[in-house]
């Protein structure tokens, strides 16, 4: 069988600046092409280049680039019969893809008008792709808008939309990303129906396990090269590059707790903060208690609807407890309940065994540096007018803050203990990088010296191996400084990975609670089994 | 304090990697309209501070005997009816169209302050009074606002310069009233309360300066706007009364004799558009550059 897709050579480059360098794949019938790599390794623009896609300011140069037009040579008219018909691109972020204004069926049967199927057999056509790629109540749905649709709705319209005529080949550039995990495990599970169909697949993720369950043959971007290539089970059990090896490293699972995710020396880390006469934290008695907790809000019709009820817990100095749950499942009501920033319906926290919630706000002022929090993105979580050292400064106790003398050296201090050279604290938080952004956070998180940490998602908007330093950056905290944990994701491994104990949670509900091997390894709610069953790197949980 | 460790490896993560990606904003206007713009901005500023210093005769010296002349060599502008200098009344002109302009400005800010606090910090109730009055201001027209308090309170620089405050308030108000808003929710705001920083720490260190970061750009563009408006009282007669020169005052004196001497109209005329224009090309590189500096 020939190549539906060449490509040799291939480098594109933006003002003179290289970002795809000397890239060569080809990708057979019925088969499943997976590149994976963090952002900006170029695997993105990898795929645009076979659409022409890349822009104007693109230079794309290649020995072969054939996707049954030569692209280098091709007039935009040739490109554009291409798109669509015969290659067909999901595109990433199905939340901004979709045009706000446009009915979701008007957006699916835009292909099929661009490529002359007459308009009356729009209709019947959106709801046949709307039906084959599971969406329930197609007809409905064909006349809604993006809003009114889930994410994994939207991203299956988005795949209907790259279906609708009928392509030999899918590109799908990170198309479960931002996702829950069930609905990310029912989108792969779609192409992989596509795939059994006998269409090819080109897939692109950040995600290994993602690439791992359904490709074929896997290339491994960095840095706009190509660092591996292979079969994808030669290439995740035993890859040869070190790249590779440290990117499957750095994914948390069961397996790697206890155990380094980067290849970093491990930071043993001691703040000045800590005075040597404060007595030894006794790690029997609950430095933070929640007791029946619930939240409602009423709603614009007027009915009350519960987002958290009847949640209870206890965090000892010291440990790490996890709170996971797909979006909506009250997990982040709850941290903004257990930092009293949000106040429970029902229920209360007490922090040190006395109430933390139900009292006003002044009465809790002056302990709030016993809570600190990271948020789950670090960009908006700074003034965006002040520099790294100024927020880290202000963050400083009142009683600590000194002279301004002292103050650069804690600052310093504070930025040395996360990892970041002291030079950061004059820099602005646009300028960082998300790793650097969410240290920097930590930083000042842990400015007070507090005794409870509330990470809300933090390393959820990171690429995989930057997640990894900073989880090894937790780790290595809390073993310093003795700070509890109360550490909220979505991402199983993540929370298997860090915690001592586990939460899950679902429609606002505990329904499962343990050690995190009990809960995680041997899953007794049906909720739990489902999302266990839904990570998609079974064979990634052995190799690790 | 015990022993500090080293450091860990320098973070091994590439910089914001440069993501390639057309510019969708347009090139930023010329750097000769840049600085044109600041030329006649601080010609006009010295024009208002040391009008003699420019002028090269009195204002309101008259001169029958040289009443309409054409533009020349000793008259740029011309004269007017009473042979009174044109380019030297433009130039006196300044001190009047800028007093009022940020004088107006700064009204229907301060106005705004009061409306816009109120309603962003205030509480629900509040809210709901202050978007009302808001309304109820923008429904109403500033035109005839400003001749009910001419009415009352008769012909004054002061009289037009509230009439223009009043006018612009509402504009004001709202963005003052939405930037709290939007403030007061964000992620750093939040951060902040869970420092533990008291309320009134937060509001002016925090809240304020991020809120009326947008609103300095405004002002510069409203200056500008503010000067057209009082340039418009002017010409119907509200406001300065000749002979005190004032662009609009002149405008209208003009108005008469466009026939004969149409440089008693045209040289305010292209002054105030010149002025405006420039005001407002600052006043976008400005939102520009702060736009640039800002995160979202």
């Amino acid at each position: 069988m020939t190549d539906l897709i060449t490509a040799r050579n291939l480098s594109v480059s933006f003002d003179g600046h290289e970002v795809v360098h000397d890239v060569s794949f080809s990708l057979r019938p019925g088969t499943c092409l997976g590149i994976v790599g963090e952002s900006g390794s170029g695997k993105s623009v990898t795929a645009r280049s076979l659409l022409g896609l890349n822009g104007p300011r693109a230079e794309v140069s290649a020995s072969t680039l054939d996707v049954g037009v030569d692209v280098l040579t091709a007039t935009e008219q040739e490109l554009r019969a291409l798109r669509g018909s015969r290659i067909g691109y999901v595109l990433q972020d199905a939340l901004v893809s979709l045009d706000p204004l446009r009915k979701v069926g008007t957006e699916i049967a835009e292909p099929l008008r661009a490529h002359g199927v007459p308009r009356s057999q729009h209709p019947q056509r959106v709801q046949d792709l709307l039906t084959s790629v599971s969406v329930p109540e197609p007809e409905l749905r064909s006349r809604q808008l993006p809003s009114e649709l889930s994410g994994g709705l939207r991203q299956r319209a988005l795949i209907a939309a790259a279906l609708a005529l009928d392509p030999e080949v899918l590109i799908a550039d990170e198309p479960t990303t931002a996702l829950d995990v069930t609905v990310q495990s029912q989108i792969l599970e779609l192409l992989e129906q596509n795939l059994a169909a006998g269409r090819a697949l080109i897939l692109i993720s950040h995600d290994l396990s993602v690439v791992e369950r359904l490709a074929d043959h896997v290339l491994v971007m960095h840095h706009g090269r190509v660092v591996e290539e292979g079969p994808t089970s030669q290439v995740l059990t035993a890859p040869q590059d070190p790249y590779t090896r440290r990117l499957l490293a750095a994914i948390p699972s069961a397996g790697s707790r206890g155990e380094r995710l980067s290849d970093l020396p491990p930071s043993p880390i001691t703040l000045a903060t800590r005075s040597e006469d404060a007595p030894p934290r006794d790690t029997t008695v609950p430095v933070l208690t929640a007791d029946g907790l619930g939240k409602s809000y009423r709603g614009p019709d007027g009915r009350t609807r519960a987002v958290v009820e009847d949640v209870s817990f206890s965090l000892h100095p010291g440990e790490t407890l996890g709170i996971v749950g797909e979006s909506g499942s009250g997990k982040s009501t709850t941290a903004w309940m257990a930092l009293a920033l949000t106040e429970p319906t029902t229920g209360a926290v007490a922090l040190d065994g006395e109430p933390w919630t139900g009292i006003p706000e002044r009465r809790r002022r002056a302990r709030r540096r016993r809570i600190a929090v990271v948020q789950q993105d670090p960009l908006s979580s700074f003034d965006p007018r002040w520099t790294v050292g100024r927020t880290i400064a202000d963050a400083l106790p009142s009683a600590r803050r000194g002279g301004a003398e002292e103050r650069t050296a804690r600052v310093a201090e504070l930025l040395r203990a996360v990892g970041l050279d002291p030079s950061f604290a004059a820099r602005h938080p646009l300028t960082l990088s998300g790793g650097q952004r969410q240290r920097a956070a930590i930083a000042r998180a842990l400015a007070t010296d507090p005794e409870v940490l509330v990470l809300d998602e933090p390393v959820s908007a990171l690429d995989v191996s930057v997640q990894a330093q900073v989880l090894d950056l937790l780790a290595d905290l809390q073993q310093a400084l003795g700070t509890a944990y109360l550490f909220i994701s979505h991402d199983l491994g993540v929370i298997h990975h860090v915690s001592d104990r586990v939460l899950v949670m679902q429609h606002g509900r505990i329904v499962e609670s343990g050690t995190a091997d009990e809960v995680l390894r041997t899953p007794r709610h049906p909720y739990t089994r489902q999302l266990v069953a839904a990570l998609p790197r079974p064979e990634l949980e052995e190799i690790a | 304090m015990t022993t500090l460790a080293p450091p860990a490896a320098p973070v091994a993560e590439p910089e914001a990697a440069p993501v390639p990606r057309p510019s969708r904003r347009a090139p930023a206007p010329g750097r000769i309209g840049l600085v044109a713009a600041g030329a006649v901005v601080g010609a006009v500023v010295l024009a208002a501070l040391l009008p003699d210093l420019l002028a090269p005769q009195d204002p309101l010296e008259i001169s029958l005997s040289e009443s309409f002349a054409p533009p020349s060599a000793e008259h740029v502008f011309g004269t007017d009816q009473s042979g009174r200098d044109v380019f030297s009344r433009v130039i006196h002109g300044a001190r009047q169209s800028l007093v009022i302009g940020i004088g107006a400005t700064g009204i229907g800010l301060a106005g705004a302050l009061v409306l816009g606090l109120l309603g962003g910090l205030g509480g629900r109730i509040a809210d709901g009074a202050v978007t009302r009055v808001i309304e109820v201001l923008y429904a109403f027209p500033g035109i005839l606002l400003a001749l009910i308090l001419i009415a009352v309170y008769g012909n004054s620089a002061l009289t037009q310069m509230v009439a223009v405050g009043l006018a612009t308030m509402p504009g004001y108000a709202r963005m003052v009233r939405g930037q709290l808003l939007v403030v007061r929710g964000s992620a750093y705001v939040e951060a902040a309360r869970a420092l533990g920083h008291p309320p009134l720490r937060i509001l002016v260190r925090t809240i304020l300066p991020n809120a009326f970061r947008p609103l300095t750009v405004l002002v510069t563009l409203g200056v500008g706007q503010a000067i057209v408006w009082a340039a418009a009282l002017g010409f119907l007669g509200m406001g300065v009364q000749p002979p005190t020169a004032e662009w609009g005052a002149m405008l209208n004196a003009g108005r008469t004799y466009i026939q004969q001497a149409w440089w008693m109209d045209f040289f305010p005329g292209i002054t105030i558009v010149v002025f405006t224009l420039s005001l407002t090309v600052l006043g976008r590189r400005l939102q520009r550059a702060t736009d640039a500096g800002a995160l979202r």
